[in-house]
């Protein structure tokens, strides 16, 4: 071999003292590398396959939402005519208004911020505490209770339903915010398991040596966890809030049961979108000449409207959420 | 002195815990089944029991007839949709975990479904018909699997295309607990395999997957149980309508719950038994 210090390949293929053959060797093994990858590089086909895929997939993700956007845009006259698929003919957003009459917006928003977010706070800080207990502290019977905790999400919902339902009445909580917040302060509400598992897992990985030393000058146990244990679990606290949240917003089961029933002024968007159909018939009763019939576009600004806040609050916090993800490792092994 | 000291500070933390699990499961579940073994009426007085053993399950499974259709559809249906969401989800994750361009718009678009999947949201979105892909013609695959299966399971395979979306959509919580794990497999690991010569694909299946089979236990898990329990179930609605029905009410619902709940235990002993570990055979 001539060339041992392959400059480039053009320089190869120009020079006159490598034959034919070596040449087509060379590229060859070029081309296959490229296509191929080595050692830690990928090739270039294996990096075709991963976007591809991540593309494919990622489009089946989005292709709901982008309808459900596009659809809501979209006047009576758009949606019958085939020719107009995803492009609205011009911004309509009548539908918008008729869909915020109709889930009685302002009412409906504001029962569902406080019912997402008074049971999260709670939940969210007896979850850390009992994680925290069960992390930190070795006292009798410890396996046996966090067996029966994580079996406490494996049991069907529906077999505590009637009875806790029978409590809760007796006890004059259905109807209002304590059906909601007085469990999850109980470290019983939505998931509590998943996130008491979260903080479980954060405060067993924090260096024993930490609380040992703060010990050592005289802290109890309430004062590392506040001063040591909290400041350090900053991502399990982001992703508990999150994902209660998230939980609770998109609860319907629950609030099926205790507010529907009840007389009560309570009302979440999620349970206005559930009656959307019903309550669109009397806000605008059907006439026989009256083009106003509900349609897709109205019921689609209904989603897009239910899912809205939660989109918003999700680009706010999804930097952090993704970071916090890989750093909480939210398994619970 | 200082066991005890542990003792009291351990079982002050857990306490909210404690007591909401005696409050708001132990003694609830009790109820339910001391309901269950009872007729209950609702009368003006308060609510009237009355014994009748085992009678209630009896009549679960002789004289409902609902029940056992569902749960024979609901059986075929999660025999299914668990092995995919858990695959897929692997996929996924696993191509989120490499080294890729735009790594975190691809991780906030996979995320999306966690926040937005939701019941009356996916509802309408079925209804509109915007959960299955209009490039794939269902009919043909029907046609096509009628032809291999009987007709009970094509049909469900074919439901399954039809909600490919719905069922990807499940599958966003899997696919944040597999990354959190990838994330946290030793990566000289992999550059010694790498120095012996493995490839990617033996890594894969060397390494990969045999650290992460607990997890994938547990994904399984956790997608049978929100499977079960989800208000899409037609088993759940089923036991709902039956708590407000006036011939059969609370009593009757609740031997249908224990009955489900007891047929969501056998499944999931299964799903740990074929997954346990082999502890015997080491092969290395």
């Amino acid at each position: 071999m001539t060339v041992k210090h392959k400059a480039s390949l053009t320089g190869v293929m120009r020079s006159q003292s490598v034959s034919w053959k070596e040449k087509w060797r060379i590229i060859k093994a070029k081309l296959a590398r490229f296509l191929f990858g080595f050692n830690d590089r990928k090739g270039f086909l294996l990096k075709v396959v991963i976007y591809t895929l991540l593309l494919c997939i990622g489009f089946v993700y989005l292709y709901p939402m982008l309808y459900m956007f596009i659809t809501s845009m979209m006047p009576l006259s758009d949606l019958l005519d085939s020719a107009v698929r995803w492009i609205p003919s011009n911004l309509y957003t009548e539908n918008y208004q008729q869909a915020f009459s109709v889930m009685n917006i302002r009412n409906s928003l504001f029962g569902s911020v406080v019912i997402a977010f008074v049971p999260t706070l709670f939940q969210v800080v007896v979850a850390s505490l009992v994680g925290y207990g069960f992390a930190r502290f070795d006292f009798p019977l410890k396996r046996l209770l966090f067996g029966l905790m994580l079996f406490s999400f494996i049991i069907p919902p529906q077999i505590l339903m009637m009875p806790t339902y029978r409590l809760f009445s007796e006890l004059g909580l259905t109807g209002s915010l304590n059906a909601f917040w007085i469990p999850a302060a109980l470290g019983q509400g939505i998931n509590s398991t998943i996130f008491i598992l979260i903080f479980y897992q954060f405060f067993k990985q924090t260096p024993k040596s930490l609380y040992e030393a703060a010990e050592v000058d005289g802290a109890g146990p309430f004062i590392s966890f506040f001063r040591i244990a909290i400041p350090m679990a900053v991502p399990a606290f982001l992703v508990s809030f999150l994902f209660s949240f998230v939980w609770y917003w998109n609860e319907t089961y629950l609030t099926t049961l205790y507010l529907t029933s009840q007389s009560t002024d309570i009302t979440t968007i999620l349970l206005q979108l559930q009656q959307f159909e019903q309550n669109y018939e009397t806000l605008y009763p059907a006439a026989e000449n009256n083009a106003s019939r509900i349609n897709e576009g109205i019921k689609m600004a209904g989603t897009v409207i239910s899912v809205l806040p939660l989109l918003i609050i999700y680009f706010f916090l999804q930097k952090h959420f993704v970071e916090s993800v890989d750093r909480t490792g939210i398994t619970g092994e | 002195m200082k066991i005890k000291r542990h003792t009291i500070y351990g079982y002050l933390f857990i306490l909210p815990w404690l007591i909401g699990f005696l409050l708001l499961v132990m003694w609830p579940m009790a109820q339910s089944f001391y309901y269950s073994l009872n007729s209950m009426r609702i009368t003006p007085v308060g609510l009237q029991f009355r014994y009748v053993g085992l009678n209630n399950y009896l009549d679960v499974w002789l004289k409902d007839m609902f029940f056992l259709q569902e749960l024979l559809g609901f059986a075929l249906n999660t025999l299914l949709r668990v092995p995919v969401i858990v695959v897929f989800a692997l996929i996924i994750a696993v191509l989120l975990n490499q080294q890729i361009k735009f790594k975190g718009t691809f991780r906030t678009i996979f995320f999306l479904p966690v926040i937005v999947a939701s019941g009356p949201v996916i509802n309408q979105l079925i209804d509109q018909g915007a959960t299955s892909i209009p490039l794939v013609n269902q009919d043909i695959i029907i046609g096509l699997l009628a032809q291999i299966f009987p007709l009970f399971i094509a049909s469900v395979v074919a439901d399954l295309f039809s909600q490919i979306i719905v069922i990807l959509w499940y599958s966003g919580v899997q696919i944040l607990i597999f990354l959190a794990v990838l994330q946290k497999i030793d990566p000289s690991l992999y550059e010694a395999a790498k120095i012996d010569g493995g490839s990617s694909w033996e890594c894969f299946w060397k390494i990969t997957l045999p650290t992460i089979k607990p997890i994938v236990l547990i994904n399984m898990v956790y997608t049978l149980v929100s499977l079960a329990n989800s208000g899409q179930n037609p088993i759940i609605e089923l036991i709902y309508a039956n708590m407000f029905d006036a011939t059969r009410g609370y009593g009757f619902a609740s031997a249908m719950a224990w009955m489900y709940a007891i047929i969501i235990g056998i499944m999931l002993i299964i799903m740990a038994l074929a997954f346990r570990e082999r502890k015997t055979k080491r092969a290395f």
